[in-house]
């Protein structure tokens, strides 16, 4: 038993080594993980912002004027041009100068102040869905805050005096992310997507590589044994994923402002968890490659659903059912739940049981699989 | 099963598919031996070596090392050889100490002696001064030898070395020799691969692999006597003339060119003259006729030729 921990310890530090001293690997490690942060902190959560904005008022009212305000003082459009017709609005939508555009008939303000419909057009380039859905949505909410106003207004006008109740205030809908900052959503995510990638891609590389470089063959040949092996090789790779958590965590609170709120070593414990699962998948991985070219492609193969399935950039209430379903076949799913209700709900333990449980099922089938099926073999 | 030899193997065979790598080869190594596994490429050198060493399994046959069945009592079979692959197979970003280090920690070396051992090592292997290195940075001889201190890390009885001088100078090479020879004379046995055949003349026993069968198993003397036919040296004009007339003749088994001077293999019993006359007829010039010794090079590729006459007239048959 000694000599079996020994030689786990054996692997351990030059595994180590091989870290510390491979420019590629430490990339991957350090530079991977902060500049995806900063990718999507910027590019995508920033885009939802200042989404130019092409405007038609062909009312001249005061109606109409205070509903351009009301759009271009939101932080969500910028009122870069001015149109004179539908059809220069669709023109520049076409040249893609602006991503959406309001078009306000010369009829608008006269039906509004005589207790008609206003009817206004509005256009969203939906080619980035990311913008598409928050203009909608803001457009959606102005128009409909708006509305209540002049609601508000006429009845007061008619003098009955009585005081509807209001509808339902659509910021609700926001509850956890009242700002629809979209790094709320995204900095949990890739928590889990940075365990993922890591623990899977440099354990399956870190194995296949001493088979390519024909050093496995000598390993073969000592006594070391196939878990001792395998062991050693992924704990570096455990402690490198946990530096990794902490990092994103941290610069997702000081740079981008979102703070855990939960319980950071219930955080950790289930990380853990999650990560067995995943180093497994990577073990077994390297089981079944003879080159670092195949394992990529392999672990892309279940890298790329990860990021789609499992609702990492887009919600996956949003999704066909199909693509729905299939999340729950990947365990990141689950761990996305649980990364997101800690870090912005503050759930526990048992708010989170029925995420928790499918999650550790899987990790631990697949762990004890990969250490079982793992032979030092060529 | 007698423990005095260091290897045995019985008819040993190795398919991949349908394809047969080795072909039920048997052969022993006594104690302290050094055995020369000569071949061309794709001979199944690699293949016997790693079965021997439980990396592959044999699809037929068996084999023991000192006594240990290699399929069945594999831990202990670990515990007793030293294998040097023949692609280099150390770690380059790791230093020349930390690789035997690394080596050491795996065998078990006993902690308080693995400072003294590596250093042992590294004075076997030359290495003083260059322990802090990175292999990466170290030249072809030097990698060499410090995969051999790696192999030997645990004193091991029983070593295998496949082509462990390929793409290393001739005085390095010699170098390389001394220290197998150093390890063979405290007991050792050694099983080294090579293609070159001066350093086969090392070895005190070599085995001949063609097409992966073992055509030839004997001393380097024995096999030179054994040699079927005559040698000639040949110096003359027109060489190349010379080669296509010599070729021609029905008692010449076969004809290599060394630069200008003409390597003749005739069957049994051809004398001098017969050769003079046959190129003076044809009015070729001669400077030197010449009856040498066959090398082990000549050996072997008389072996070869003998082999594949067999091989084409089987596929007639
Ligand atoms: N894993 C394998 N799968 C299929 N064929 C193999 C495998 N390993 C070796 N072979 C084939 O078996 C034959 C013998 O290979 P081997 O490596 O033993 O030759 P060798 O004598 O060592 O040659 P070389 O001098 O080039 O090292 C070759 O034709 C090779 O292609
Ligand atoms: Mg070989």
């Amino acid at each position: 038993m000694r000599q079996s921990f020994r030689r786990m310890m054996t692997i351990v530090r030059k595994e180590w080594l091989h870290i510390i001293r491979d420019p590629r690997t430490l990339a991957l490690v350090i530079v991977l993980p902060v500049m995806m942060l900063f990718l999507l902190g910027y590019a995508v959560a920033n885009d939802v912002k200042d989404i130019p904005l092409a405007v038609a008022d062909l009312s001249h009212t005061d109606t109409s004027r205070t509903l351009v305000d009301k759009l271009t003082v939101s932080e969500f459009f910028m009122y870069t041009h001015a149109a004179q017709s539908e059809n220069e609005i669709l023109a520049m939508m076409d040249a893609g100068i602006v991503k959406a555009g309001l078009y306000i008939p010369e009829s608008f303000g006269r039906d509004v102040s005589t207790g008609g419909v206003g009817t206004i057009q509005f256009y969203i380039d939906g080619s980035n869905p990311t913008i598409a859905q928050t203009a909608q949505l803001a457009a959606e909410t102005i128009s409909q805050s708006m509305s209540q106003e002049i609601l508000i207004k006429r009845l007061e006008r008619s003098g009955t005096g009585m005081q509807l109740g209001l509808p339902v205030d659509v910021r609700m809908r926001y509850l956890y992310n009242p700002d629809m900052k979209r790094m709320n959503f995204m900095i949990p995510g890739l928590v889990a997507i940075i365990l993922q990638v890591q623990t899977l891609l440099l354990t399956a590389f870190a194995i296949v590589r001493e088979r390519e470089q024909g050093t496995l063959e000598q390993l073969i040949v000592t006594p070391v044994r196939s878990w001792e092996l395998m062991l050693g090789k992924i704990l570096p790779f455990v402690v490198v994923a946990f530096v990794n958590v902490v990092m994103t965590v941290a610069v997702g609170a000081i740079w981008f402002g979102v703070d855990v709120v939960g319980s950071s070593a219930l955080l950790a414990g289930l990380s853990l968890i999650f990560l067995l699962g995943s180093l497994g998948l990577g073990v077994l991985i390297s089981n079944i490659s003879k080159t670092q070219m195949q394992a990529m492609y392999l672990a892309s193969f279940i890298m790329m659903p990860s990021f789609i399935l499992a609702g990492l950039l887009f919600p996956r209430e949003n999704m066909p059912w199909l693509a729905y379903y299939a999340g729950y076949f990947l365990p990141v799913t689950y761990f996305l739940e649980i990364v997101r209700g800690i870090i912005l709900k503050g759930a526990d333990f048992f708010t989170l049981w029925v995420w928790i449980w499918p999650m550790a099922v899987f990790s631990i089938v697949v762990f004890f699989a990969s250490v079982l099926l793992f032979h030092k073999r060529l | 099963m007698s423990s005095e030899k260091s290897v045995q193997a019985t008819q040993l065979t190795r398919k991949f598919g349908d394809f047969i790598a080795v072909d039920q080869i048997s052969f022993d190594i006594p104690k302290g031996e050094i055995f020369g596994l000569l071949g061309p490429n794709g001979a199944g050198k690699t293949t016997t070596i790693r079965m021997l060493c439980g990396i592959l399994t044999p699809s037929s046959g068996a084999a023991s090392i000192l006594g240990f069945d290699v399929s069945k009592q594999t831990e202990e079979v670990k515990q007793r050889i030293g294998y040097m692959s023949q692609k280099f197979s150390l770690y380059n970003d790791l230093s020349v100490s930390e690789n035997l280090n690394f080596y050491a920690n795996l065998y078990g070396i006993p902690r308080e002696k693995v400072k003294s051992r590596i250093a042992e090592l590294i004075e076997i292997a030359g290495l003083q001064g260059h322990e802090k290195q990175l292999t990466r940075n170290l030249s072809g001889a030097w990698r060499q030898r410090l995969a051999l201190a790696c192999a030997i890390v645990h004193e091991p009885p029983m070593i295998f070395l496949d082509e462990p001088t390929a793409g290393v100078d001739p005085v390095s090479r010699r170098e390389f020799w001394e220290m197998i020879y150093t390890m063979a004379g405290r007991g050792v046995s050694v099983l080294a691969t090579t293609h070159y055949m001066d350093e086969a003349e090392f070895c005190n026993v070599i085995g001949m692999m063609y097409r992966s069968r073992l055509i030839a198993l004997n001393d380097p003397d024995s096999l030179k006597d054994e040699m079927r036919g005559v040698l000639f040296e040949v110096d003359c004009h027109e060489p190349g003339r010379a080669e296509k007339i010599l070729r021609d003749l029905p008692t010449v088994q076969d004809v290599v060119a060394h630069g200008v001077i003409l390597r003749v293999l005739m069957t049994d019993k051809t004398k001098k003259v017969f050769l003079e006359k046959v190129l003076t007829e044809n009015e070729i010039v001669i400077d030197r006729i010449e009856r040498v010794l066959p090398t082990l090079e000549d050996v072997f590729v008389s072996l070869v030729d003998q082999e594949n006459r067999l091989h084409v007239r089987a596929e007639i048959d």
